[in-house]
């Protein structure tokens, strides 16, 4: 989704964007605010077994089962920061949800498509995977987090 | 939808499934007990019914068989045929061919005309072509109704001469032709009322080059004798009424009174028919025909024979009067003799429905769900306040609580349906599997009133069919072979239903020769099922009967035989949380019984705890629990253990380990062992820490949310909102390492991939 607004920005250079920004171990990063379905506090997760260990387990949320990623895992990304990584953003792509687990949440940024350019190619970084896009916003550089990079599709899972 | 075609005939095909349900019921009650005249018309109401609305859908196929087949039962409505033997057989296999018809008709396929045609031949042989043939020419009807009126007279009519008579005028429009209606049959069903005499008027009948085949011409006036009421002559006109011009009137030239009809209350009742048949004497409002219309077409209410039940009928043809006529529920007539014909076709009261979309229950199980759950939370956080037992709080907490508890039944039972259809099915399969390999079976059902899950009942289909057919099959002896054995030719296959203690138990049984145990076993040890010296108790070799590739019919027959039996039938039954067991008689047959859950939205489990995370395990699959002792673990190899049950050893399973909660312990004493067993016996020691409760949960799929988790067949929510992880003890069993030692070379942290094939999925 992200990356549609990329390559289209020729066409729709008026077009701006919401995103919600948070920190990952330590580094802004930000989503697309329509993937977004709500913010919660953090809660005791039931841990699954067999799971990558990026999956934190499942909690309830309202009846639901959800499953809860380490965002700064699966980024492989610095956790020293532990403890207090206890904001659930919960996400909802292709008919799936999912909550991902940030040190915090940041704010909402309105983006115009001009202002994003695309992440430089760096093979050495395996994340670049996950970034679609790139913005500077008062001197903070931030990322367009790839939420289909992020969770695989359905597809691939069952394959 | 787009089409409102497409959803009026989705309704009818909804309705078809009914109809063929009571087609099904109606043939099988002429088949177990008598063909009584009701029962008769409740299955040539079903068939016509279904005529009548694939007319409208243009569905020819379906139309004209249907029609061969009412026009048979027609035949035995009237007398002249007896609807037994060979003739109720290929009854049933007509209404097997119709809920065919009806379905290649629903998805569009086309049907296989060579199945069809010798059932239409057998039909046709039944009824002379030339009935067939004569139904749309309406020339031929002069010959047919002027022989009507001689030879009937029905026993109640003998002694009164002087029933009242009624003048029917009848005139058909070509409409009532073409959606396959029948003068002829609707006049004898006047017969069946008292005396009748038919006159054919014809002054429109054009002349002969004019005619033009597809239109009648004809009406005709039917001087009836009766003493039914009104209500029942017109009843007979039930399906055609708004498709011809009617008009029934009591005959002037007799003397009124006679019956139990006061002349009075014809004024009083029939009304409506007078407007339809455009009798100018009696005006009624417009409105009264709908509602009529309404309450005769509707088979929910059997029309009202007022007639004989008000006396006191005013004569004044009031419309004030006629208006409450029509709307009150219909009385039940007082004179037991005078039965319209169609009441009471349905002995008990028919049940009102509502057909509610699937997916609507569901969510409404889901949140009744989320109720339970936020309700047991709620209990926990006043009982955490500190607030006293008896205070009010706690006891209005207690009574939700018990109102949630109904509700929640009550929510799961709307789910639940009659295991009828299933059985239905199960009646087909005995008819034609017993028809392929030449034996006389008969199924007997029990308790298909049972309910069940829906989509129980949906998965139960496949399993059942499996066994039903291996008891026709393999169960039962031949003909022949019965006879020699003293036995009743016919085979009886036994098919119940009933529930018992929060479970469903379903039970195939037949009364054959029971299971050849010698022959069992040698084909085990000849296939290498089993070590050819094994020393098996009758329980362990009918129980080899559910190994993969077992099968001991010689020849592999039509129907059964190809060796993937019963070992399916057993994994998919327990996939819906079931146990399927066997038992056998030499002589007397074999039994096998299936218990299921009543739902699969809850699920009874035993809540243990193992390395803080709580789990939920399935308490059908549990067989025992017991506390470990160091006596009773014995090392098995290098890494694993084994435990004593009653000399008995068992491996030991550490759930912590194989769900990577952790490292493999090495001293398990204090533990709780529970022991995990298959149908087969015992197949394992699973330990946990402790055991926390034992409870119903609500099953949450995790597959919809994450994926497939091996060992884990589902997650559930517990009172204190966290959610629980449900075993699939099975699954677990099957993929687990056995692994209860530390082993050095093994980093602690490491979870137990070695020698396990268990597969993470990347996400």
């Amino acid at each position: 989704m992200v990356t549609a607004h990329t390559s289209n920005d020729k066409t729709r250079d008026s077009n701006v964007h919401e995103y919600l920004s948070f920190l990952v171990g330590g580094q802004d990063y930000c989503v697309d605010i329509m993937q977004v379905r709500e913010i919660r506090g953090g809660a005791k997760a039931t841990t699954l077994p067999h799971s990558p260990d990026y999956m934190r387990g499942v909690i309830n949320l309202r009846g639901t089962v959800l499953p809860i990623m380490d965002l700064a895992s699966r980024l492989a990304l610095d956790t020293e920061t532990d403890g207090d990584r206890n904001v659930i953003i919960v996400v909802a792509i292709s008919d799936r949800i999912v909550g991902l687990m940030v040190d915090a949440v940041s704010d909402i940024l309105a983006i115009a498509e001009d202002d994003l350019q695309p992440p430089p190619d760096l093979p050495a970084d395996q994340q670049r995977n996950f970034v679609s896009a790139l913005t500077i916003m008062e001197n903070r550089m931030i990322r367009v987090l790839d939420l289909t990079a992020v969770l695989p599709s359905q597809d691939e899972e069952a394959a | 939808m787009s089409d409102p075609m497409a959803e009026i005939k989705a309704s009818f095909f909804v309705e078809c499934e009914e109809l063929l349900e009571s087609l099904q019921d109606g043939l099988q009650v002429i088949y177990d007990e008598s063909d009584d005249e009701e029962t008769i018309n409740v299955v040539f109401r079903a068939v016509h019914s279904i005529k009548g609305g694939a007319g409208a859908f243009g569905l020819d196929t379906l139309v004209s068989f249907a029609h061969k087949f009412e026009t048979t039962l027609d035949e035995v409505r009237s007398g002249r045929l007896k609807a037994e033997g060979n003739v109720l057989k290929l009854f049933f296999t007509c209404g097997d061919m119709l809920g065919d018809l009806v379905r290649e008709a629903r998805d569009d396929e086309t049907h296989d005309e060579a199945r069809l045609e010798p059932v239409v031949n057998d039909l046709e042989k039944l009824i002379g072509t030339d009935e067939v043939t004569g139904e749309q020419t309406n020339i031929e009807f002069e010959v047919t109704a002027l022989s009507l009126d001689l030879d009937i007279g029905t026993p109640e009519d003998a002694g009164l001469g002087s029933d009242p008579a009624w003048r029917v005028s009848f005139t058909p429009s070509s409409l009532l032709y073409a959606n396959g209606n029948e003068p002829q049959f609707l006049f004898r069903a006047l017969r069946d009322l008292g005396e009748i005499e038919v006159t054919c008027e014809t002054p429109d009948l054009p002349h002969l080059a004019e005619l033009d085949p597809e239109h009648g011409h004809m009406s005709w006036v039917i001087s009836l004798k009766t003493n039914e009421a009104k209500d029942a002559i017109r009843e007979a006109f039930e399906f055609v009424e708004d498709l011809c011009q009617l008009d029934i009137a009591q005959s002037q030239d007799q003397p009124p009174g006679l019956g139990n009809l006061p002349p009075a209350d014809h004024s009083g009742t029939d009304e409506p028919m007078a407007t339809m048949g455009g009798d100018a004497d009696l005006p009624a409002p417009p409105d009264e025909i709908t509602s009529d219309t309404d309450a005769t077409s509707d088979e929910v209410h059997p029309s009202p024979a007022s007639g004989s039940d008000v006396p006191t009928a005013d004569a004044r043809p009031d419309p004030q009067d006629l208006e409450p006529a029509s709307a009150p529920p219909p009385p039940i007539p007082s004179d037991p003799s005078a039965p319209n014909a169609r009441r009471g076709q349905n002995n008990a009261t028919p049940k009102a429905t509502v057909r509610v979309d699937l997916d609507r229950i569901d969510r409404l199980v889901n949140l009744v769900g989320e109720i339970v759950i936020n309700q047991a939370m709620l209990s926990q956080s006043v009982e955490a306040v500190g607030i006293p037992p008896n205070s009010p709080v706690r006891t209005g907490l207690e009574e939700f609580q018990q109102l949630t508890r109904d509700i929640q039944e009550s929510v799961m039972m709307i789910r639940a349906q009659p295991v009828k259809s299933l059985f239905q099915r199960m009646s087909r399969i005995v008819r034609e599997s017993s028809a392929d390999i030449k034996k006389d079976v008969r199924l007997r059902t029990e308790g298909e009133n049972t309910e069940v899950d829906k989509t129980v009942i949906e998965r139960l289909a496949d399993p059942l069919t499996h066994m039903i057919r291996n008891a026709v099959d393999h169960g039962l002896e031949s003909n022949a072979e019965r006879e020699t054995l003293g036995k009743s030719r016919e085979g009886n296959v036994y098919l119940s239903a009933l529930h018992r203690s929060g479970r469903v138990v379903i039970e195939v049984r037949d009364d054959g020769a029971g299971i050849n145990r010698e022959k069992v076993l040698a084909k085990a040890i000849e296939k290498g099922l089993i070590p050819p010296e094994s020393q098996l108790s009758d329980g362990e070799i009918d129980n080899l009967l559910f190994l993969p590739g077992f099968s001991t019919a010689d020849e592999v027959s039509n129907l059964s035989g190809r060796g993937v039996g019963m070992d399916v039938v057993r994994s998919s039954i327990q996939a819906l949380g079931g146990r399927v067991s066997i038992h056998s008689e030499p002589g007397e047959g074999t039994t096998f019984s299936i218990s299921l859950p009543l739902t699969l939205a809850v699920l009874d489990g035993m809540v243990v705890r193992v390395e803080d995370e709580t789990l939920v395990i399935p308490l059908n699959a549990i067989f025992e629990t017991l506390a470990v002792s160091s006596d009773d673990l014995r090392t098995f190899g290098p890494s694993t253990h084994v435990i004593n049950i009653r000399d008995t050893f068992v491996p030991l399973i550490d759930l912590g380990t194989e769900l990577g909660y952790r490292s493999p312990l090495g001293d398990y004493t204090g533990g709780v062992v529970l022991l995990i067993g298959q149908e087969d016996g015992l197949s394992a020691a699973v330990i946990v820490d402790s055991i926390e409760d034992q409870r119903q949960v609500v099953i949450k799929g995790l597959q919809d949310s994450y994926g497939r988790v091996p060992g884990i067949a589902a997650a559930t929510i517990l009172g204190d909102g966290q959610i629980a992880l449900i075993l699939d003890p099975a699954d677990l069993i099957a993929q687990a390492s056995g692994r209860t030692k530390p082993y050095s070379a093994v980093d602690p942290c490491n979870h137990p991939s070695d020698g396990t094939t268990l597969e993470v999925r990347e996400w």
